[in-house]
């Protein structure tokens, strides 16, 4: 397998404090990376580079190189909403817009400017399929998507995600905010997801990480202290660090 | 001697009561006492027939038409001007030094009192502009007067879209402006219109900058460049003139009935498009 996404010598910093330092990590394609450590490591500044959703956030400075497909994503001239549209992402709280369930699906066609309703209707349906909530939800096309149960709006999510035909899914903290049978139900989409998508989470939830993903990259105040397949780093971590946050002495 | 937390807290709930009645009470003290002397002159005949002697008798077509045409013109300069400059200062800068100065211009523009604007129209539109006593001087004018209360409003209301809309937005590959005008400007309408609304009841309302902008002709005007007068005018010259009692109530019945009309409607509007979204 070929890695979907490379990171070089990763430096990001917001104004004056330095939030990721020399950050190396390949991502593998059709994978689950998982990206674990304790809060306020870096972890989801790095998610959010993959994606350029730090340029949103004022002060922020970027150096090193992020290859998707050997394409540096922040070399001059990149488009940002095109690699958006191949890079997507499923936030920590079930964020769906104030629409129908049709319309919150739609949004991103409606963005890239699909005008025919054949057509979006068959990919509304294609992507609710994808996150399994078409049984569920082909009924209540019209109902309001606030609603919805939390766990279905977080599928929802990814549904409208789906949409847009990403090619990797950034997931920060996804499950966070359900209960451990919408967890299940999330990991389970996930297992399922991968066999399409390159997927890369961060969680806080350790057992999570080991459940579902290949590859596990650990973080510590801004470094990559270690990275590899999960089995190993969850068994035998080679760092003493990794093995103090594995044994849960402190994070 | 300690007075128990609890006759306080009665105590507080009595006055705010009261308050909140006495101000109910004054409102419906007035627009009762405007419809009573008002309403015996109100007709269809006296909406829609043009005045006659002056306005001593006759209807008041063409102050309704004056007033109407002259709150469209500026309700239509003023919303784009200012429901833009509230997108560009929200969505497009950062907040600095320059965006604190607009915002205190138009705090200071808000601040300033109509007839200063009437003078101001009279001068630059009327004058120099050689746009004479019309219609379109009065909207101009009007519309730099109500622009800082729609700037404010609109503002405030865009800043209360939640980010996480835009956020998802942007994560799905839409531009700003996609993200403007698909995500932050539907969740905002409401606050938008609120603006908008206030701005149509001061035009509405307004005789200081209007009498010095588009005249009072009483003649019914053929354009935008013909001078107007609105009712709230007509009102004014009807009482102080002394001409017409009686016309001169039943033109603020009029302009009561209006402004609740409009505010109603506005209300209406605002609840069905909050419904559909929600």
């Amino acid at each position: 397998m070929s890695n979907k996404i490379e990171i070089h010598k990763l430096d990001l910093h917001y104004g004056k404090f330095q939030a990721l330092k020399a950050v190396d990590m390949p991502i593998r394609e059709r994978s689950i990376t998982a990206l674990i450590g304790p809060s306020g490591c870096g972890k989801s500044t790095l998610l959010r580079c993959l994606n350029r959703m730090n340029d949103l956030i004022a002060g922020v400075k970027v150096k090193g190189r992020v290859l998707l497909d050997g394409q540096d994503i922040y070399a001059p001239g990149v488009e940002v909403p095109e690699l958006r549209k191949r890079v997507g992402m499923v936030f920590q709280r079930p964020n769906p817009f104030p629409l129908s369930v049709y319309d919150n699906v739609a949004y991103g066609l409606r963005v890239a400017g699909l005008r025919t309703r054949a057509r979006t209707a068959e990919i509304v349906e294609k992507s609710l399929k994808g996150a399994w909530l078409w049984e569920n939800l082909k009924d209540r096309l019209d109902s309001p998507a606030l609603e919805l149960p939390l766990d279905q709006q977080q599928r929802l999510c990814i549904a409208r995600l789906l949409a847009v035909e990403p090619e990797v899914i950034l997931m920060d903290e996804p499950c966070s905010a359900l209960d451990p049978i919408a967890t299940m139900k999330v990991e389970e989409l996930m297992m399922e997801l991968k066999k399409d998508y390159t997927i890369v989470i961060v969680t806080h939830n350790m057992q999570q990480a080991a459940r579902v993903s290949e590859y596990s990259g650990y973080m510590l105040l801004g470094d990559m202290v270690e990275f590899g397949l999960t089995a190993n780093i969850f068994t035998n971590p080679a760092d003493p660090r990794t093995q103090d946050y594995i044994t849960g002495r402190y994070g | 001697m300690r007075i128990p937390p609890k006759h306080t807290q009665r105590a507080a709930v009595l006055v705010m009561g009261l308050a909140t009645l006495f101000t109910l009470a004054i409102l419906v003290f007035i627009i009762l006492f405007v419809l009573e002397k008002g309403l015996p002159v109100v007709s269809l005949k006296f909406l829609f027939t043009n005045p006659q002697d002056m306005g001593k008798s006759g209807g008041i077509l063409p102050t309704l038409v004056g007033t109407i045409l002259l709150t469209l013109v500026a309700v239509a300069i003023a919303t784009p001007l200012g429901v833009g400059t509230a997108i560009y200062l929200t969505e497009y800068t950062r907040e600095s030094r320059i965006t604190r100065i607009i915002r205190f211009g138009a705090d200071c523009l808000a601040g300033i009192p109509s007839i200063i604007f009437g003078l101001f129209g009279f001068i630059f539109f009327v004058t120099i502009l050689k746009m004479g006593w019309s219609i379109m001087s009065g909207g101009l004018t009007l519309a730099f007067m109500i622009l800082p209360t729609i700037i404010r409003t609109a503002e405030e209301a865009i800043k209360a879209v939640p980010n996480s809309y835009r956020e998802v937005s942007f994560s799905l590959g839409a531009t700003r402006w996609e993200t403007v005008q698909k995500v932050v400007l539907p969740s905002a309408l409401p606050g938008i219109v609120t603006g908008i609304m206030l701005g149509v009841g001061r035009s509405i309302g307004e005789t200081a900058a209007v009498i010095f902008t588009a005249g009072s002709s009483l003649r019914m005007p053929a354009s935008l460049m013909d001078s107007a007068r609105t009712m709230s005018v007509h009102f004014y010259i009807l009482a102080r003139e002394g001409i017409s009692t009686e016309n001169a109530y039943g033109t603020a019945a009029i302009l009561v009935i209006t402004i609740l009309f409009i505010n109603l409607t506005a209300y209406s509007l605002m609840n069905r498009f909050v419904a559909k979204n929600n």
